[in-house]
């Protein structure tokens, strides 16, 4: 290996970032790194792992991002990640030469006691302190220099959002080793560390900071026990209404340009097995994930301006004794709610809640909640089944099937994670903490990279197993192919591939797993084809079924059907309403198991939901199936 | 030299205990467990000066403010934070930073 002797190729320098949620790291971090993060996963826990190319005067430097943490003494295997990572004890991840400890400028009291922890890893470390235009502008001062003497580390203000104070910091992280350490360590014995702060404190505030007297003005009303619970409720019904609302027409549009395109195909190509691929198979596999980004982009920007303002941790304090009586807490809520429009952003909104196991049990139960998705095969159904009476006044029975089945969702998830919380997963022994942050307005670029950043990790980590999973199934529902008989419509052709298919004949092998349910072999291809997504199941219908369209000919068509073995017909009440409760509890969507898969980092839990939801949904419909057969 | 948590003294007080807009400070935590050493942790030290800000509508969790930031804990957790009714002489007052 030849070098020239004025350029040695050094290894970039490693720092590892290290802070309290809230204390301004992730800023920070981006105004360090611009929009270069790599992100990934820690082997074995479900927190993010962040590391962005950094340049030094002369010299290129990694900047890895660790997970916000109050104290270096871990309660779960999740906040484990920093020690190991300083120790150097994660594969892949090598240990940082240097440490970066960030505070805010306004709160410095408490995050000594991290500055403390973390000089007694003995390497390299210097602090930033963050948010000093928030701390003058409440009037606070502080001797950064009798700082740097009193704790023997170099001490940086920034304001990170605006880059005050970037530069003097690249300048000093590119020669960590001449960075003062201190003398002697912090005390470990807890009442001389308490002694220990008092004495740095002493030295160095020269006024403290007024409380945020707009926080202040705020909170009265936000967290008023009347006005606050009402806010909260109008927040959440806001935030809700503006997924499922605004998303679709997005949504719509989509699914319009997907079959443009797969329309533009068509022409363009000579019919045949290649063009059927192309359209039914990539495009509209392409289409299956695209599909989700209006959900996740506005979710996610709605959280995250949510909770850049602050309100979220209101929010999660306004519910908080709610979620505890189901074993969660008052973080978990968002997720759970947003679930109804959707559980694959609902999963990912779960990254709010610190606890793992907290964490866990939200994820498992988030697809119970009723999503959109259903709504088609509930309107198929209870269209073509439930008679349009009235029960009482203006009330019909219709709507009221369909509101029971809205119901039953979230009170199964809410057993299910009581169950969890006795059985499988008891909390870890973690204090439910949570921090009330001063309201501020969001930076604009932080908010912007956090949507990204959320969008772009579900394309492609999910979005890669989406499509693949609706290559299968196009796959299964296309092979092998057969020669249809001579005679048949376009329709009745289809229908007749369907059948000799490999999914067809799946749907023949399961009859008699599903016969107790009153199901036949059509209901079993339906069921597997909306594995893809629940609504699949409508249109794979209407190709069994070979109708002209999914309303009236499919409702006429499944009206008429009758069940060759017994003479009678074969969608009877009892059947629909089994086939109803089915599609209540079963996991029927490869996209939340993709989602689930890469929020948990495994196939274990995505295997065990999926598990005791078909258990769940067996056993409901069997006795939906009775109950219904006694009554009518 | 610590007293047992299990069987509260005559008088003893946790930071559950405390009324609407009462100030503390902390006598001791009980570190024995893990929960206890988090609440060191985040500040609570023996001598921090506590005050109660807010509780939640449902009653429960409660918003303490110490060391120049609001955090709220359940009354489950709070119980665990021992603290005297008068804050301690000589401590250092760190209820603004």
């Amino acid at each position: 290996m030849s070098q020239t002797a004025e350029a040695p190729a050094l290894d970039p320098l490693r720092f590892g970032l290290i802070g309290s949620p809230n204390s301004g790291k992730t800023t920070l971090f981006n105004a360090l790194t611009g929009l270069r993060a790599k992100v990934g996963n820690y082997p074995g826990v479900t927190v993010a792992r962040r590391e962005g190319k950094l340049d030094l005067a002369g010299r290129a430097g990694v900047v890895i991002d660790l997970p916000g943490t109050y104290s270096l003494d871990p309660l779960s295997p999740d906040e484990a990640v920093v020690c190991r990572v300083l120790a150097g004890e994660v594969e892949g991840v090598e240990a940082p030469e240097a440490l970066i400890v960030v505070a805010d400028a306004c709160s410095l009291d408490r995050s000594l006691l991290l500055v403390g922890q973390v000089l007694a890893e003995e390497r390299p470390t210097c602090l930033v302190l963050t948010m000093m235009d928030e701390l003058a502008a409440r009037g606070g001062r502080l001797d950064i220099d009798r700082l740097e003497a009193a704790l023997g580390i170099p001490v940086l203000p920034v304001v990170g959002h605006r880059g005050v104070g970037l530069r003097e910091l690249r300048s000093r992280l590119a020669d960590p080793d001449a960075w003062s350490q201190p003398p002697v360590l912090p005390p470990r014995d807890i009442d001389e560390r308490a002694a220990w702060m008092t004495s740095i404190l002493d030295a160095c505030v020269e006024t403290r900071p007024d409380f945020h007297a707009m926080t202040e003005r705020i909170d009265r009303v936000v967290v008023h026990p009347i006005l606050g619970s009402l806010l909260f409720m109008a927040v959440m019904i806001g935030f809700f209404q503006l997924i499922f609302a605004w998303a679709t027409p997005a949504m719509d549009w989509i699914d319009a340009g997907m079959g443009a395109a797969a329309a533009g195909v068509r022409q363009a190509l000579p019919p045949g097995l290649w063009t059927d691929f192309l359209t039914d198979g990539l495009i509209a596999g392409v289409g299956s994930v695209v599909v989700f980004l209006p959900q996740i982009v506005l979710l996610f920007s709605l959280l995250y301006f949510l909770e850049d303002v602050g309100y979220m941790a209101r929010a999660a304090f306004v519910v908080d004794r709610a979620m505890a009586r189901i074993g969660l807490e008052g973080r978990a809520f968002v997720a759970l709610l947003s679930s109804f429009a959707c559980a694959v952003p609902g999963i990912m909104a779960t990254r709010t809640v610190p606890s793992p196991r907290d964490r866990l049990v939200t994820i498992l139960v988030a697809p119970l909640m009723t999503c959109s998705a259903r709504l088609p095969v509930y309107a198929l159904l209870i269209g073509a089944f439930v008679p349009a009476t009235n029960v009482f006044g203006p009330i019909g029975l219709q709507g009221l099937v369909l509101f029971g089945l809205y119901l039953a969702a979230p009170l199964a998830a809410m057993t299910v994670a009581a169950l969890l919380r006795r059985s499988l997963l008891p909390g870890e022994g973690m204090p439910f903490t949570l921090e009330l942050p001063s309201y501020r307005l969001p930076s604009l670029g932080l908010w912007f990279s956090q949507v990204w950043g959320s969008a772009w990790a579900f394309l492609r980590r999910a979005g890669t197993i989406i499509l693949l999973a609706s290559m299968v199934l196009w796959i299964l529902l296309t092979f092998p192919q057969t020669q249809p008989p001579p005679g048949l419509n376009a329709h009745e052709a289809s229908a007749y591939a369907l059948e000799q298919s490999a999914a067809g004949r799946i749907g023949k092998a399961i009859e008699p797993a599903i016969a107790p349910l009153g199901f036949d072999w059509k209901i079993g291809v339906g069921l597997l084809a909306s594995l893809a997504a629940r609504e699949v199941f409508v249109s794979t219908l209407a190709q069994v079924y070979a109708s002209e369209d999914p309303d009236v000919s499919l409702r006429n068509a499944v009206r008429a059907d009758i069940d060759p073995t017994t003479g009678e017909k074969l969608f009877s009440p009892p059947t629909v309403a089994a086939l109803l409760v089915f599609f209540v509890f079963a996991l029927q969507c490869t996209s939340t198991i993709a989602t689930m898969a890469r929020e948990t980092n495994s196939w274990r839990w995505p295997a065990f939901a999926f598990g005791y939801m078909l258990a769940l949904a067996y056993g409901a419909s069997f006795l939906a199936r009775i109950v219904t057969a006694a009554v009518i | 030299m610590k007293s047992d948590f299990n069987t509260p003294s005559e008088g003893a007080l946790s930071l559950a205990d405390l009324e609407l807009g009462e100030s503390a400070a902390v006598r001791e935590v009980n570190t024995r467990d893990a929960i206890g050493r988090r609440l060191l942790d985040l500040g609570l030290l023996p001598g921090t000066a506590v005050r109660v800000i807010r509780r939640s509508p449902l009653g429960d969790p409660t918003v303490y403010e110490f060391r120049g930031y609001r955090l709220c804990l359940r009354r489950v957790d709070a119980a665990r934070v021992r603290v005297g009714s008068e804050p301690v002489s000589g401590a250092p007052d760190t209820s603004a930073l």
